[in-house]
Order: structure tokens, then sequence, then C-alpha cells
């Protein structure tokens, strides 16, 4: 059964929300700092239905520790490695200077701390909007150790901000609430390291097998990378 | 709208007789403790709490591997962590380290990286009838001969 706070956001009777670029309008305001908004996403029920049938799966989470993931994760019988990659990225790096992370050594001595595993661990990533924050340099050698570091027919889950004039998102934590829904909590916003198009995404992920788009209303970009 | 549970403080149940490691107490070695215990100093090494309850204070760091039956964090982890029944990691808490257990809760704002193993009851009690003694949880032994101290139902090797 769905809590009321639920039932009044499908009937629509919700506090209005500004819709930013992620949100689809139909939410409440949880507080002056906090939006949340439910929404279906088919790059979630993709990324799933590619999983199915399968137990004991290596999962690796980028957003960090959030109670949602953990139990729709681990309720179908997977094992979930969790890491904040923006939180050690805001303490490595700081969280205005995208110039710094640039830096060949500390790109390296960072992805030491935070992409430390064997090859071919992961069946697959939910990356979520993670991606758009780092620079070039930095993003290109997270993609790397990404390719390196997950299966062969795994897949990644990645979002980007489709709106190509607009370098500021809002900060969001996804939080999984069934297979193809995702209530995404906003609370403030972040500057991007870069903007993205699909031809963009499809160079950064060259060397996986496959790219698929999905473009929302909302002027987010959900895109599934098969390695 | 918050998703997150409030916390209760103290954290010690005052109905169940539990062992207290102070802020000020720094232990290394290995602690079995056959009550509840709530740590809020620095321990290295191992802390077993089989059948009982540890609580790791928000000023309690562990550099150490975890066995207990459940686990409350709110300071410091480094090292795994297996909690026969629940792991509940809350706000400020930091744990670094891998979590094998039944069921866990986390707060917001909690820190945490390294993978999270659910165990059914069912299939741990196997586990643990087919190995008896046996974790899988890594428990490092400290280098050096330990001298032994106990306090209460409270153990610790400590090393010299």
């Amino acid at each position: 059964m769905l809590p009321e706070r639920f039932k009044s956001m499908f009937r629509g009777s919700g506090t209005a929300v500004a819709p930013g670029p992620f949100s689809s309008g139909k939410g409440i305001r949880a507080s002056d700092k906090e939006t949340q908004v439910v929404r279906q996403s088919r790059g979630l029920e993709q990324f799933f239905s590619y999983i199915d049938d399968q137990v004991g799966l290596s999962i690796l989470d980028l957003a960090g520790l959030t109670q949602d993931n953990i139990d729709f994760v681990t309720d179908l019988g997977h094992k979930l490695y969790t890491q904040d990659f923006l939180r050690s990225l805001d303490d490595t790096f700081g969280r205005e200077d995208i110039n710094g992370q640039a830096a060949q050594n500390r790109i390296e001595s960072f992805l030491e701390q935070n992409l430390d595993f064997k090859e071919n661990t992961f069946d697959g990533v939910l990356v979520w909007d993670v991606m758009q924050y780092l620079s070039p340099a930095l993003l290109n050698a997270t993609v790397e150790r990404l390719h390196q570091i997950t299966r062969p027919r795994s897949y990644l889950l990645a979002f980007f901000n489709a709106d190509e004039k607009s370098l500021i998102s809002p900060h969001t934590t996804f939080r999984i609430q069934s297979r193809s829904t995702l209530m995404l909590s906003q609370h403030g916003q972040r500057q991007q390291a870069q903007v993205f198009n699909n031809r963009s995404l499809e160079k950064l992920f060259s060397q996986f097998e496959s790219v698929k788009f999905f473009l929302t209303r909302e002027h987010l970009r959900e895109v599934i990378i098969k390695r | 709208m918050s998703t997150t549970t409030p916390f209760k403080s103290p954290e010690i149940d005052s109905s169940r007789s539990s062992a207290t490691i102070g802020k000020a107490v720094k232990i290394i070695g290995q602690i079995f403790s056959k009550e509840d215990l709530y740590v809020d100093g620095d321990v290295e090494g191992t802390i077993e709490c089989q059948d009982n309850k540890l609580t790791i204070g928000p000023n309690g760091k562990l550099q150490a591997g975890v066995r207990a039956r459940e686990v409350v964090v709110l300071g410091q982890i480094k090292g795994n962590v297996e909690a026969n029944d629940r792991i509940d990691i809350r706000k400020d808490a930091r744990l670094v380290g891998d979590i094998k257990t039944a069921r866990i809760v986390i707060e917001d704002g909690a820190y945490f990286k390294g993978s999270i193993d659910i165990v059914k009851p069912d299939a741990a009690k196997a586990a643990a009838a087919s190995q008896p003694g046996q974790s899988s949880v890594n428990m490092p032994k400290p280098a050096g001969a330990p001298l032994t101290a106990s306090v209460g139902a409270v153990t610790a090797d400590i090393k010299r």
C-alpha cells in the first residue's frame, strides 16, 4: 500500500514543484532545500531486464549509500558494492576545482582510491549522473577503468543532462522504487564539467560494445552502455 | 519528507547489561564480549560479540574486524563487519570495509565504501553449522604476544 505522500503525488494533488532539468513536475516539495520527484525510467527498466533471472551478480553503485538501492539490489539476490564517487571527488579536488581534475598524477591517485577493483569484477554499474561532473581527462580515465573492472556483456546505466545550453544541474540522489521507477531527491545545484550530446557520448564509450539512449521529456538523457 | 530514522540517544538499553569502552580509551588487540558492548574509544584488532549488540559511539574509531549479533555505527569503522541479525549505520557514521549481514539500515549522510552481502538467516545458519567456529569475516590477528585483560564479561587481549 502506498504511503499517503505517494498517493497524493500520483493523483497530481501534491504541492507543485518548479520543474528543473530532471523534474517532470509530478512531485512534492519535501522542504525548502530538497525536492522529491517520482518518475518512470526506461533506462533503469532496461538495465534490470538485462540481469533478469540471474542471482549472485556483483553490482557497483557509484552514488554512495541509499537504503532504497541497497534493498532493491540485494532483494534481487545480488551483491552490492557502493562508492560515493562525488563525495570522494569533492574531498580530493574540491567541489569547484574542475581544472584541478586534469593533473595526471592526481587522476591516477583518485582512481586508485575509488575504483581499485580487479578486472572483470562487476556485472553491472549504476553510474547515475556522476560522469557529468568529471573533467574530460578524469572522465576518460574513469571510463577506461570502468571498462577494465566490468565483465564482458555487463551493463552500465548513466544519466546526463540533455540541456546543452546549461552547465548547471540539480544535485540529485537516485532512489530505486521499482524495476522501472526512480525517486529523484534533488537538493541544490551542481556545476557540470562539460555538456554532452549523443555523438560525444558515443565517442566517450567507443571501447564498449554498444550505447543506447533514452531521451526523456525532462532534459535527462538516460544511457545504457554494454561492455 | 525524510526517509531516515531519527537517532535516539543514548544507544545503551538500560534493561540489558552492557560494557563500555570510553572515549579516552585505546585498545590494541582482541575483544570478546558476552554482553552488549558500547565502544566510544579507539580499537585496533578485532571485536567479537557473537550473541550481543555492539554499538560504536560517535567518538568511536575502529580499525578492526567486527562480528556481532547486531551492530550500530555512529562513529568510524575501517574493517569488515559481520552482523548476524542487522547493521544500523547512522547519519554521520563512516564505514570502509565489507559488510555481511541479514538486514541493513542506513541513514542518509552516512559514508560507506565497500560491499554489502545480504545473507538470509537460513543460509547463515546452514553455513555456521557446516563450519563451526569459522567466520567469513577476515579477523586479523594482532602481531605480538597478547596480554589478556578482562572487565566484567568483556575480555580484551591487549598487545604489549
